[in-house]
């Protein structure tokens, strides 16, 4: 790291990828606090008192949106602004902008956290937030849009970087995404309906459901690893054409993939065999960024053995690849007559979103944090290590649960008796769950556990120290 | 195909998806390179950011690039094969409405005549058959369990089905009338005719029918617009009439409670039990195997 030399226009902005770094790590534990909760109400329906706000119906939506777009939000704006000014070799575009998308989406989480127990929501799956919070963040959104493409425009290096492409990719699709799905009617200030009605409105749902995994969840956290894992390996990208390739057929195979939600609905049978179809060649394009990563590492595998961050990278990249195969497989029609409705697809989203979404964030920010507090690493490497050992773990805990619960309440709803009729009452499935939803919160007990190792971690790390901003490279060292 | 108001789109969809899967293996055929020669090193591109990242110059990996022709094969294939093209409905014909039909088809031929057979028996027959109650009850905890509870006990609106108490008639006849073509019970709100200050009397009354705890005084004065308007329905004596469902009042089974609030409540509101009708969903063999089943849960209780 250089020292600062000259004006002060001549470093980066760090002072807001400070702030959605530590937020990243603060939403973290709120949104997976509030998923044992839940764990915890499907083991024990009785546990907190009765009254709505704290039903399951309610905090559902509040775990979903905290660990999705608090947690995962705030690391993509972290790392995306870090990443973009150091590898454009520039400032961001305006600091001002930038401090409005720290503090509008910050008011948009806190209005969630908010509105959401009240009962407050549209209805539509991870796009419950009412219509005046979704204009928020859409100013928010654009301003987002503004900065980081404002970055890339004054960048001193001839090149964009991959990671600029994913990051590029993300927020352009996303504000696409959130603005047409959330198109509304309002009723009044908290109420409002959706522009669409019927099948129609359960398509654009679903198109926008999945590719909020594919842009928001996919293509915006392979940017961090486009960055992070070369870095923290040492090592150059594995292969540039790879890169190319599979980001132009990730984003765009992405956008049919929708309908494999929909399987054996109201929506019309080529729909889905298309969603089917797009979904089966999304599986090379979606790998081609776990095989870029991994091999990154050739020629520096002993790394792994003595680097726990390299360790939630590279773990990470494993989630990913096992969830994008499970992925398609599950939108073939007849896997999907059996995983469909069932715990097996929670076991699915959980892999990818506690193995990938989580664990490259949490590497990501273990990279991040003491660089941006003038330090060379965590206050102990060793915390790190215990993390990810403890969070693997609950890992492993949760998706297997969650498979065996799935599959075997699959089984039991086509299950029949020698007459044709069916052999178990949906009640019985869910007594036969039940042990697995214990195993499941214990998997998520450990999860969140980690996470409170990594607070202390980063809180020993940044107490103390001073808030540093790099200095950008003079031009002539750009081109070295 | 009815899907579109323009015909053309569908025509421009199919051509989208077929140009969109060939332009992915177009995408991917001008991206192959030479494979390196062994234990040749692949160079970099020349691009550098931040001081030390670069990319190599590796070629496309040969697996993962046959693992990406194959489901383009497979996509092409499944859409030649199966409806996806928007305008073509695949070679093989299937819809998801056939297979739905076909499947029915398929498990009624092998099921059907399991429960038909019983049909040529009478109802009370049947009740004493062990092998169908046991089918029957199959069938209750999974059709009829939902409202009436998995041991037919009932709930708050929903008859208990094994306390001997009919509302539309306990023969077996009417049993099975009950289930194949359901019920519609109306209970209009009644506040307007009797006189809105006389609907706790009238609860009053209907408290006493039954010798419930009452207020005497208000009962007696609920008796005369019980006898002008409710018993057009529930019979002089209070006693009912299953041909309307309307319950007998002077029993001890209440089916909205027997609470006077709760009765305040049925005269003000009215009520609107409804029982669907299942004979065009289950079929009559099953119908007939359930009505003989539920029809000897009651004479159980009973004895």
């Amino acid at each position: 790291m250089q020292a600062a030399t000259g004006s002060p226009e001549e470093t980066y902005n760090y002072r807001v990828v400070r702030q959605f770094a530590i937020m990243t790590v603060v939403w973290g534990v709120v949104g997976m606090l509030v998923g044992v909760i839940i764990a915890a109400q499907l083991a024990w329906p009785e546990l907190l008192p009765s009254v709505p706000w704290l039903s399951y119906g309610r905090l559902r939506p509040l775990h979903t949106n905290a660990v999705i777009f608090a947690f995962g939000g705030c690391a993509l704006f972290a790392c995306s602004y870090y990443v973009v000014q150091r590898t454009c070799h520039a400032r961001l575009l305006s600091d001002g902008l930038a401090a409005f998308t720290f503090w509008g989406w910050q008011a948009v989480i806190v209005l969630a956290a908010i509105t959401l127990p009240l009962g407050m929501t549209q209805g539509k799956e991870y796009a419950e937030l009412e219509w005046p919070i979704d204009l928020l963040i859409a100013v928010v959104w654009v301003s987002y849009a503004v900065v980081f493409f404002g970055t890339i425009m004054k960048r001193r290096i001839p090149h964009i970087y991959v990671a600029n492409w994913f990051f590029g990719a993300f927020i352009l699709t996303v504000a696409i995404l959130h603005i047409v799905n959330s198109a509304f009617s309002p009723a009044s200030f908290t109420k409002s309906y959706s522009a669409y009605a019927g099948v129609q409105d359960a398509m654009i749902q679903w198109w926008y459901g999945h590719n909020a995994v594919g842009f928001f969840l996919t293509a915006g956290f392979l940017g961090m690893m486009y960055y992070f894992i070369p870095k923290q390996a040492g090592r150059p990208v594995y292969s540039y054409r790879l890169s190319v390739v599979h980001f132009w057929a990730l984003i765009f195979t992405y956008m049919w993939a929708g309908p494999h939600h929909l399987h054996y609905t109201a929506l019309p049978d080529w729909a889905q065999s298309l969603g089917m179809v797009f979904s089966l060649i999304l599986l090379a394009p979606s790998w081609g960024g776990m095989i870029n990563g991994i091999m990154t590492l050739s020629g520096a595998w002993h790394k792994l053995r003595s680097d726990p961050i390299l360790k939630f990278l590279v773990t990470s990249l494993s989630f990913y690849g096992m969830s994008t195969f499970e992925g398609p497989m599950m939108s073939i029609k007849t896997v999907n007559a059996l995983s469909h409705y069932t715990d097996w697809t929670i076991g699915h989203v959980h892999s990818g979103a506690l193995g990938w979404v989580g664990m490259i964030t949490i590497g990501c920010m273990y990279y991040l944090i003491p660089r941006l507090f003038g330090r060379t690493e965590m206050h102990s490497v060793r915390a790190i290590t215990l993390h990810f050992w403890v969070a693997t773990i609950g890992i492993v805990l949760y998706i297997t649960a969650m498979w065996i619960a799935g599959v075997m309440q699959g089984l039991m709803w086509r299950a029949v008796n020698a007459d044709g009729t069916l052999t178990y009452t949906f009640v019985e499935s869910v007594k036969a769950s039940w042990p697995y939803y214990v195993v499941r919160l214990a998997g998520g007990v450990l999860y969140l556990g980690g996470m409170l190792v990594m607070c202390w971690n980063v809180w020993k790390t940044v107490a103390g120290s001073r808030p540093v901003d790099a200095a950008i490279p003079a031009p002539a060292m750009a081109h070295a | 195909m009815s899907d579109f108001i323009y015909s053309w789109v569908g025509i421009a969809i199919a051509v989208v998806t077929l140009v969109s899967i060939l332009a992915c293996a177009w995408f991917l055929r001008v991206n192959t390179t030479r494979r390196l020669p062994v234990g040749a090193q692949p160079g970099t591109t020349g691009h550098l950011w931040d001081g030390d990242l670069a990319e190599w110059n590796n070629p496309l990996p040969r697996w993962w690039m046959f693992l990406f022709y194959i489901t383009i094969v497979f996509g092409l294939l499944y859409l030649a094969l199966y409806p996806g093209l928007a305008v073509y409905g695949g070679a093989l014909g299937w819809s998801s409405s056939g297979q739905h039909a076909s499947e029915s088809r398929r498990w009624d031929s092998r099921y059907a005549a399991m429960f038909d057979v019983y049909l040529k028996q009478d109802l009370a027959v049947v009740a004493r058959d062990p092998a169908a109650r046991e089918m029957g009850q199959r069938l209750f905890v999974t059709y009829c369990a939902q409202c009436h509870g998995s041991d037919a006990g009932g709930s708050r609106g929903f008859p208990n089905l094994r306390d001997g108490d009919w509302i539309w008639g306990g023969e077996p006849a009417q049993v099975l009338e009950s289930i194949a073509s359901g019920r519609q019970a109306m209970m209009p709100p009644q506040s307007e005719a009797i006189g809105p200050g006389n609907v706790r009397a009238v609860a009053n009354h209907v408290r006493a029918l039954s010798g419930l705890p009452h207020d005497a005084a208000l009962a007696a004065r609920g008796r005369e617009p019980f006898e002008q308007v409710c018993v057009a329905c529930h019979g002089m004596d209070a006693r009912g009439n299953p041909a309307l469902g309307a319950p007998n009042l002077t029993d001890k089974v209440w089916l909205y409670g027997a609470s006077e609030e709760s009765i305040v409540e049925t005269i003000t509101r009215g009520r609107n039990g409804v029982m669907p009708a299942q004979a065009e969903f289950l079929g009559a063999g099953k119908v007939h195997v359930l009505a003989a089943y539920v029809w000897g849960l009651s004479r159980d209780g009973r004895q």
